[in-house]
Formats: structure tokens, sequence, C-alpha cells
């Protein structure tokens, strides 16, 4: 006997009020060995920046989370270091997408571009064709590890069922 | 709107994969059109399914943060409220120790947001969000005002009933909830699409608070009760086919 699930609704247009009254997006000291920045932008499917989204990151690994809102560009940032790897699976963040216009939040991984070997091994990646897999993998830029949503449209992001 | 639903090529994923509780995307509501993911979703295997997620301590947490009325020089406008209830999960066991976070419009149904240009007036004394974390039983209790109704632009003459949205952290990464919680007798439920966008009238019925006499605080405010319950987080977290 289950009690019936409180349904999702959309995050709307003003969560900072409720969900961004401090910085949160630091799951690390910048001064730490391996610490990074993880940069992107989240777009619709019209190529537009969705400057209303929220971005939720979680190393289940290591304990730490974060979250970033997105500016007018859709940016989001956060300061990371590259989680612990569990058996058998490549490193890797669990992360939710919110924003107005999604009724529930979205499910997604990011891993890491300098983890070939780990990454083919990964039964969540390897499970998926190149195009996808992509999706999920963070590029180099500057320094920074750069990682772009798209939650339409040819370049979509992998989103998974929860 | 009609016009709207004819010409999107927008596809209603009636796929139980997105889930028996939610229309992911829903021509009703505008912005889903070009945001809601239109790919079948993927699927994790099982074992993924169940994930320990955040923990947060009191640190989150300051005195005052449960009640949205206090923190400024005087009191906001708009009628007192208590809003109380107990968190679960889908067996029924109280989920202690959980970070609710909520944040909600003012009384005459102004956001204290840059975004939000409704010509009604901000209350300096109302910004609006407030947190707390569950306690042993499962139990949250906000202090805050009854938020307004407002108009939002997806439609003609379109309007928001009044509602607080909710987020929610189980201690199951996968039990991460965020909703809005509605009040009894509103008028404008059968209007608000992100409202009906919960398919099942029944799971509808479930946003809706419930007046509470018993929680009122005489000659100071007025209460009501809403329990949240969230999935398991683990096995049955991924909705099932329907049966039928």
């Amino acid at each position: 006997m289950s009690l019936p699930r409180t349904a999702s609704q959309t995050v709307g247009p003003y969560y900072t009020l409720g969900l961004c009254r401090r910085p949160e997006n630091e799951l690390a000291d910048r001064n730490d060995a391996g610490a990074v920045q993880l940069i992107g932008q989240l777009y619709d499917g019209q190529g537009t920046p969705i400057g209303d989204g929220l971005i939720e990151i979680w190393d289940a690994a290591g304990n730490r989370w974060g979250r970033s809102g997105t500016d007018s560009d859709g940016r989001f940032s956060f300061v990371v270091v590259k989680p612990e790897a569990l058996a058998g699976q490549a490193p890797r963040f669990d992360v939710f997408v919110f924003a107005r216009g999604l009724l529930r939040h979205q499910l997604t991984r990011v891993y890491f571009p300098d983890e070939a070997e780990a990454n083919a091994a990964d039964p969540v990646l390897s499970s998926l064709d190149e195009p996808d897999r992509a999706t999920l993998t963070a590029e180099q830029e500057d320094g920074a590890l750069r990682w772009d949503i798209h939650m339409q449209g040819e370049r979509a992001t992998v989103f998974f069922e929860h | 709107m009609s016009e709207y639903a004819e010409g999107s090529p927008i596809v209603l994923p009636d796929d139980p994969s997105f889930g028996p509780e939610v229309q992911v995307d829903y021509p009703g509501y505008r912005s889903t059109q070009w945001r809601a993911p239109k790919r079948k979703l993927a699927s994790l295997p099982e074992e993924f399914h169940s994930l320990a997620g955040p923990v947060f301590g009191d640190d989150m947490i300051e005195e005052h943060d449960h009640d949205l009325t206090h923190g400024h020089p005087g009191e906001p406008l708009g009628e007192r409220i208590i809003v109380s209830g107990t968190l679960k999960d889908e067996d029924g066991r109280p989920l202690p120790g959980a970070l609710i976070e909520v944040w909600q419009a003012n009384a005459c149904g102004r956001y204290h947001h840059v975004v939000d240009q409704h010509p009604a007036p901000l209350d300096p004394n109302f910004s609006g969000g407030g947190r707390c974390l569950t306690d042993s039983e499962g139990r949250y209790r906000f202090v805050t005002i009854k938020p307004g109704a407002y108009p939002w632009g997806n439609h003609e003459n379109a309007w928001r009933p009044a509602h607080i949205h909710f987020s929610i952290f189980g201690s199951q990464f996968l039990q991460r909830l965020v909703t809005q919680m509605y009040f009894p007798g509103d008028p404008l439920f059968a209007y608000d699409p992100i409202f009906t966008s919960v398919r099942d009238p029944k799971a509808r019925e479930l946003l809706i608070a419930r007046f509470d006499i018993e929680a009122t605080q005489p000659e100071w405010a007025l209460a009501y009760d809403w329990d949240i319950v969230l999935g398991r987080g683990g096995n049955g977290t991924t909705p099932m086919e329907n049966p039928q």
C-alpha cells in the first residue's frame, strides 16, 4: 500500500527568492588541488539561452553538492574537484535541471574529458551512442571545464528517467 | 490558446516513462514548448536508482528562517497564516531532517523579484523566502502571509491561483521534489494550466492544503495543513506503466 506521491510543479521564474539566498556553487575551495571551474550555458530548443534556469550538481562519492542559477546568457558556473570514481564507473556529477517551463526537473550527468578509458567502460555512458555520449561529456576550455545543456534540438542533452 | 496548440509541433508524451503525475510538455503552458525535452528519456539501470542525496544540517537554517513575516522593520501586509504538515515517503514513513525551502508572492500577488513587473505594490516588509528542516517526526512549519493571485501573460487574462512554492530534499537523491501548494476553494484552479498540468484529478487535489482550525492561533493567525509525499528514491521511483 503506497501513499500517492505529491506531484511535481515547475520551479517558475522566481525561485531565487527561495533557493539562491547565498552562493552555493563552490563544491571545493578555489585553492584546492585539482579545483577547476565547471561552466556552461543552458539553451532551449530554439538555441535561446535560458536565463531563469537552475542547475544542481551532486558528487555522491564525495558528498559534495552545489547549485547555480543561470544568468541572462544562460550561464552557470561551479568550482569543483573531480569526484572519486565509484567501482566500475567513470567519475561524474549527477545533475538536475530546473526551469520555468519544465513541469518536472530533468536528470542528467556530466562526465570528464580526460577520462577516456573510464568513460568507455562506464555502464551508463557506454550504453549510449557517440553523439549522445558527447552531450554528457564536458570539454576543456581555457583551463576550465565547459559543458552546455540543450533541452531540445539536434544537440539535445541526454536526460534520464527518474 | 487554441491557435497555439494547433500550430505547435508539440508531441504530448503520454509515454509512461514521463511519469503518471506529470506531463513534461503541455500545450496550455507556453514555456514548455521549447524547454521540455522532446526525446524519450534514457533509462538508467536499476542499480542507479538508489543513491543517497546531500544532507543539510542545522547550519543551513537560522533561527527565524521559517518565519517569512520576520526580519523586516514592520509586519507584512496580508492575512497571517501558519502552514505546516508532515513530510513522508510513499510507505508513510516520516522523513526527519529534510531541507524544505519555500518562496511566494506577497499579499498583493507581487514577487520581490526584478523580473516581476506586475503593477501591484511591493511590500517593504516582505521578501517571500523561507526554509526549515523537518523535525524528528518529519514535521515542518512556516509562518507567513497568504499570497495573492497574479497575472502572468501565458494566455489572455491568465492568472495564477494563490500558491507557495516548495523545494524538498529527501534522503535519497532521486527523492528531490519541487512543487507548489495551493489554497482550498480557489476559483482560478480550472483556468490555470500549471495546476491542470497535473493530469490526475486526485493528484491535483493533493496539491491543495487543508484549512486547519485546530492549528490556528486565536487572535493571531489562520492555519493550513499540507502533507508532502516523496517517492522512495530507490525502487519504485521510476514510474511503472499503468496496468490498464
